[in-house]
């Protein structure tokens, strides 16, 4: 299931500094990358920024040209209908498999659909799937990301 | 081993070490008027130095009496006989100047013969030689010394590293000489330009030196390219690299039928015993240009004569702790940059690049470390990088008895030079400067 439905993500370093934002979003223009979803996480002096784009490759080359530190994980994402407690059904299936989701993100897709991105323990992450699947709950392939 | 001198018994190499010091003493005595005047004022005739046992009894030298005597004034033979002239950065106050004579060459070229011998290098061996040519000695004296073993020498000196990747590979280098950090930079830029750093490389030893390298950047540079770590130790004033190597044991000796090491109390000034730590200070007794009895090294190091496995009598000494010079005094308490080196590499995961920026806060020194993340140490989690920072401000704790704040910065922020790595920041007198 992991080779199907697993979703490269980037994560990027950037210290808290004034401009570092700029540059990473300018680097991935100038590279023509598209970024399909995006969560930033942040402490006091440096911050995680994590992408879904449309060509992981070649934004990661991009971004480690530039100098940025970079680092590809997989995740997989989910879609669900955009009403009350679709987060829950999906959150639940995972609980009831004793999944830890390490951090989730979310963007409203077309018409009445969201999709939700997942990251798990890599050695869970099959389990997930499988989980899910079995739950009848709508597994996205990479597909829908990339070009 | 490339000279049987360096398993020679000790009696027999204290013999040679005791008829060099009596020549080495007679003639500074005689044609340099700042060892007589010094002499003089000790009531110390030349005769009255029989053995290496009586070398305690002679002077210390100092870089700061090079430089008082600058250009020139030490030297120990007319300029008519000397043919090489080397000298060092001079980053702080006037450079020193070394002069070599055909006989210095020529010891020189031994001393890194044997070096190179320490790396199992030697004819049909190509050695890229990275280390900048010019007036310091580490460019000219590696290349003279991979000649003398007969090896090809690639005089590629520093800069340019992608093109020095790319001789590397199609020269099919099997040596490589250069700074630890250069070394490490080197392993980096291959990385990212795609190279196999195993395959594409031939490279079976590295000579590094120049600057003090953790024992987890000597490991990080094993693994990276496969090799044997050669550290090669040498300062300028005694004659450039060449005054220690270490051998397929690991071990570092020094060549002291040329040069005679002793580990004094810095403080003192006393003598300490095989195993006590203290500053390396060295007495040339075959130069004959720029001789020098005692000179203080600032190194920080300790002595050791247990038998070597790889044959060698010749003193075992320990790799440079850190120079008196660079130790750093914060609120009261001595902090080397290795100490700081080394609690980065215990913890799993960090990299040797770092920075040390001492600072004031109100009447207290502030200590803070900058480790850069690369790919490997870089955790996709805010909560991991945080565990890690504190992970590391715990460690410098327990080791250095001071509190230190880490901070995680990006790659490439940290000043590298392509000769020696930049390692601190001391700000704490350009403020006090800037106030007064």
């Amino acid at each position: 299931m992991r080779n199907k439905y697993a979703v490269k993500q980037l994560s990027v370093f950037l210290e808290n500094r004034k401009g570092r934002l700029l540059e990473v979003t300018e680097t991935l223009k100038n590279a023509g990358v598209n970024i399909r979803a995006l969560a930033m996480a942040e402490s006091a002096e440096f911050g995680i920024l994590r992408l879904v784009v449309n060509n992981p490759e070649k934004a990661k080359n991009a971004l480690s040209t530039g100098g940025f530190t970079v680092k590809e994980q997989d995740v997989f994402a989910v879609e669900v209908e955009d009403r009350p407690g679709s987060f829950f059904q999906v959150v639940k299936a995972l609980a009831h498999s004793d999944i830890n989701i390490d951090y989730t993100y979310a963007f409203v897709g077309n018409s009445n659909r969201a999709v939700l991105i997942f990251k798990v323990p890599d050695e869970m992450l099959n389990r997930a799937l499988e989980s899910l699947d079995r739950s009848g709950i709508g597994l996205v392939e990479p597909l829908f990301f990339y070009d | 081993m490339w000279n049987s001198i360096e398993g020679a018994f000790r009696e027999e190499l204290e013999a040679l070490q005791s008829r060099r010091l009596r020549q080495t003493v007679e003639r500074v005595y005689h044609l340099v008027p700042f060892y007589r005047e010094k002499l003089d004022a000790l009531g110390i005739k030349p005769r009255d130095i029989r053995s290496v046992k009586d070398l305690s009894r002679l002077p210390f030298t100092l870089k700061q009496d090079l430089r008082d005597h600058y250009p020139f004034g030490l030297f120990a033979v007319p300029m008519e006989q000397v043919i090489r002239i080397h000298s060092s950065s001079g980053t702080t106050g006037k450079p020193t100047v070394v002069g070599y004579t055909e006989h210095d060459l020529k010891v020189w070229n031994e001393v890194m013969a044997r070096t190179m011998s320490m790396g199992n290098v030697g004819p049909g061996d190509v050695v890229h030689n990275a280390y900048g040519y010019g007036l310091f000695t580490g460019g000219l004296g590696f290349h003279y010394g991979g000649e003398a073993v007969g090896a090809s020498v690639v005089p590629s000196s520093g800069g340019f590293t992608k093109r020095q990747l790319l001789l590397m590979k199609d020269f099919g280098a099997t040596a490589l000489c250069c700074t630890p950090s250069f070394a490490l930079h080197l392993s980096e830029v291959a990385r990212e330009e795609g190279y196999d750093l195993h395959n594409d490389f031939k490279l079976k030893a590295g000579f590094f030196g120049a600057e003090p390298a953790s024992e987890g950047l000597r490991q990080a540079l094993r693994d990276a390219w496969n090799i044997q770590y050669v550290e090669a130790y040498g300062l300028s004033e005694i004659i450039g690299p060449g005054v220690a190597a270490t051998c397929p044991e690991g071990r570092l000796h020094v060549f002291e039928d040329h040069f005679i090491p002793e580990i004094i109390d810095p403080e003192t000034g006393e003598v300490l015993s095989d195993g006590e730590e203290g500053e390396l200070v060295i007495t040339t007794v075959t130069k004959q240009a720029l001789p020098l009895l005692r000179y203080r090294t600032k190194d920080i190091t300790r002595l050791y004569r247990e038998p070597c496995a790889c044959g060698r009598t010749l003193v075992g000494m320990d790799s440079i702790k850190g120079r008196s010079d660079d130790m750093l005094i914060v609120n009261g308490v001595n902090v080397f940059p290795s100490q700081v080196e080394h609690v980065l590499t215990k913890v799993e995961g960090t990299t040797p690049n770092y920075v040390i920026v001492v600072d004031k806060k109100g009447v207290l020194d502030k200590l803070e470390v900058w480790v850069e993340m690369d790919e490997s140490t870089f955790a996709d989690g805010i909560g991991a990088l945080e565990t890690l920072k504190r992970r590391l401000e715990t460690e410098m704790l327990n080791d250095l008895y001071i509190n230190v704040r880490v901070k995680l910065v990006e790659p490439r922020t940290l000043e590298r030079s392509m000769g020696k790595a930049k390692r601190i920041m001391d700000r704490r007198e350009s403020e006090s400067l800037e106030r007064s």
